[in-house]
């Protein structure tokens, strides 16, 4: 039996990747989901298990709860009888301007993207490490590649994510636990509702089949799609004194 | 599919909100101003404006998409409106169950299906997609929550069926799927030379055969008027069922918008004499697996850019088939005019009555084909065909429709007022528009 774990199951991206996982392991699998609407998870969960997965339990918590955190990782690990995988999906993209009048928007922002998943993958992590095996795939951002104006400090958060997801994945390496950093470029989903669609927004669907892969073949690092590889490594080679004038 | 809300014949074009439904609990997201008139979309496969709303806001359920629930004892699936007849296929062929009937495309949200009340290749048995359902949720926007079935609000559960979306929104439904033992499709394919081979060929398999159509070539005058290509099939038994199957996967895209003189008499007499002429002896039996039995046009993404940018209509009318004179009349029609397409299909409705109050079909014989917009004299032609429909007291299909005229709406559907009743007042479409005007 596949044991899953899914944090911030309900963004469309884990629902995505969930229905990928229930497609691929029939009858092989069994989830925990955690997010912070109860009506929602429960939507999820018969979806699923119409899909083919064997259990779906869920937890409800709002993940800006860090006491929470060990109480609620424990519980999945008992529920599963240890992890497979786990994915960390949740995330609020927040609006930039509020973030720079206020300090308060900034450190929500901060504490949602980064600091809630520093917390979360510490009892992850050590439960893995224990396990000697298993696979961390976390749901980053290519704003966290380079700091622009347009969303600087979401993207500081991302940015602070990567490095903790490098550190973690230098640490876990002997213990064969892979850490897989998701990047993921414009994606059409209710977060980004409100932006204007272009030729480079992809669907949830083909991003969660990404990660699937990306899991499969145990890469450290993926683009989703594959071309914002290039994007991104245009971007953070104009130099600085060029970037700064840039309107991004 | 087509990713910018446009319907599939690409006309007409118009300017719209899109808001996405994600969850099936939450209310409404409805506009400010309550004047603005509301719809709600699932794939955008209709052909014309039933599922547009020019000036208006479109809810798009494509996000409504978790099964429910799913017996595969008893085969009753509970889904949300945005699950695609594709998925449902996908999860419940393994299982040994099939769509009680199906449209010509497997690419239709099952709320679309009720909201246009599909048809298929076995209405001569099994009647239309809304004979299957046993129940949904309708949404309303005072927020009302309503239970429509047989028995709980009838009224507005035929309304929904065949209601063309303006009834409310379906948040969930629940079908009848039908027992398969296989999903291969024992099919025959034989060659008629006119109309009247046609119907004494429909006549013949209408018991023996769940499924009849047939293929008719409006192109070709004289001797060779009328000819065509009969399908009928049935699904395997269990004792006739092969050991292994292979399901080919591969699809082609349309990869870019064809320029609007590709398509011309004599590209289309050319595919219709192929096409025509596909087989050699008269008649073909062979096992076939269900997507290219049911689903040919599926095997070729996005096939409407054939049409070019300006897009096509697709012409689709049931007449009672009393007498074939009237069918024949319809077709010389077309032939003369040397502006129909390639692929019109011709099928006979049976008896089953169709449970919405606006349903298309009804007994008789429904011709359906593509027509490329050449201009005005496309709209006169069809305008003409309208009258004959009238006279001969059929009707025209409102999901195939972008340009009907209301009267002849009102002639087609003289229900129509007992169905405006059941209307939501906030919901309206760019169809109900301009037929109601």
């Amino acid at each position: 039996m596949y044991k899953l774990l899914i944090i911030g199951a309900t963004s469309a991206i884990a629902q995505a990747t969930a229905k990928v996982f229930a497609e691929r392991h029939p009858k092989d699998l069994a989830l925990f989901l955690v997010a912070r609407d109860g009506q929602k998870l429960e939507a999820m969960a018969a979806d699923l298990k119409v899909r083919g997965a064997i259990t779906v339990d869920f937890a409800v918590l709002d993940l800006n709860d860090f006491e929470q955190h060990q109480s609620v990782i424990q519980q999945a690990v008992q529920k599963l009888g240890g992890l497979d995988t786990v994915l960390i999906a949740h995330g609020t993209l927040d609006d930039q301007q509020a973030c720079e009048q206020d300090y308060q928007h900034a450190e929500q922002c901060l504490r949602t993207n980064f600091l809630s998943v520093v917390s979360l993958l510490t009892p992850i992590a050590n439960e893995m490490e224990k396990q000697h095996y298993g696979c961390i795939a976390v749901i980053s951002s290519v704003a966290g590649d380079r700091g622009r104006q347009s969303n600087y400090i979401y993207g500081a958060a991302k940015g602070a994510l990567n490095t903790f997801l490098q550190g973690l994945r230098n640490r876990l390496h002997r213990s064969h636990v892979h850490v897989l950093t998701v990047k993921p470029g414009f994606v059409d989903t209710p977060m980004t509702a409100h932006l204007k669609k272009g030729a480079l927004w992809a669907q949830p669907e083909s991003v969660a089949v990404g990660i699937y892969q990306a899991i499969q073949k145990r890469k450290n690092e993926v683009y989703l799609p594959w071309f914002w590889y290039g994007i991104m490594t245009v971007v953070k080679n104009i130099p600085e004194p060029i970037f700064k004038r840039l309107k991004m | 599919m087509a990713d910018n809300y446009e319907s599939w014949g690409r006309f007409p074009k118009v300017s719209q909100r899109i808001i996405p439904l994600s969850w099936r609990h939450e209310p409404l997201p409805l506009p400010d101003d309550a004047a603005i008139p509301i719809l709600v979309q699932g794939v955008g496969r209709s052909y014309g404006d039933v599922c547009l709303n020019d000036g208006g806001v479109i809810f798009s359920a494509r996000g409504l998409n978790r099964y429910i629930h799913f017996d595969a004892e008893t085969g009753r699936l509970c889904c949300e409106a945005g699950v695609t007849l594709a998925d449902i296929l996908t999860l419940c062929v393994p299982q040994g169950w099939f769509l009680s009937t199906t449209p010509g495309t497997k690419f239709v949200t099952i709320g679309g299906a009720i909201a246009n009340d599909v048809h298929g290749k076995n209405h001569h048995r099994a009647g239309t997609f809304g004979n299957h359902v046993v129940q949904f949720e309708l949404l309303r926007s005072n927020g009302e929550r309503l239970l429509c079935s047989s028995d709980s609000n009838p009224q507005l559960f035929a309304a929904t069926l065949g209601g063309l979306g303006l009834t409310g929104l379906i948040t969930w439904a629940e079908i009848q799927l039908k027992p398969i033992a296989h999903r291969a499709i024992q099919a025959e394919t034989i060659q008629f030379y006119d109309l009247e081979e046609f119907f004494t060929l429909s006549v013949e398999s209408d018991a023996p055969y769940e499924y009849t159509m047939a293929w008719v070539d409006c192109n070709s005058q004289g001797r060779s008027f009328g000819r065509g290509i009969f399908f009928r099939g049935n699904h395997i038994a269990a004792e006739d069922a092969p050991k292994t199957w292979k399901v080919s996967k591969r699809t082609l895209t349309m990869p870019m918008d064809l320029p609007g003189f590709a398509l011309n008499r004599h590209s289309v007499a050319a595919f219709n004499f192929l096409f025509y002429h596909q087989q050699s002896q008269k008649s073909v039996t062979k096992l076939v697996d269900y997507n290219p039995f049911f689903y040919p046009l599926d095997a070729v993404l996005r096939w409407n850019r054939l049409y070019g940018k300006q897009g096509f209509l697709q012409y689709q009318c049931v007449v009672p088939y009393t007498d074939h004179r009237i069918i024949a009349a319809i077709i010389q029609k077309i032939v003369d005019s040397g502006m129909g397409s390639f692929l019109a299909v011709l099928k006979t409705f049976g008896q089953v009555a169709s449970p919405g109050m606006l349903s298309f079909p009804k007994a008789g014989v429904t011709l359906a084909l593509d027509f490329p917009i050449k201009g005005a004299q496309t709209f006169e032609l069809l305008e003409y065909l309208d009258d004959m429909v009238v006279e001969a007291n059929g009707r025209v299909y409102p999901c195939k429709d972008a340009r009907m005229s209301p009267k002849n709406f009102k002639h087609y559907y003289p229900q129509w007022e007992t169905f405006a009743q059941q209307v939501d007042p906030s919901f309206s479409s760019s169809f109900w528009r301009r037929v109601t005007r």
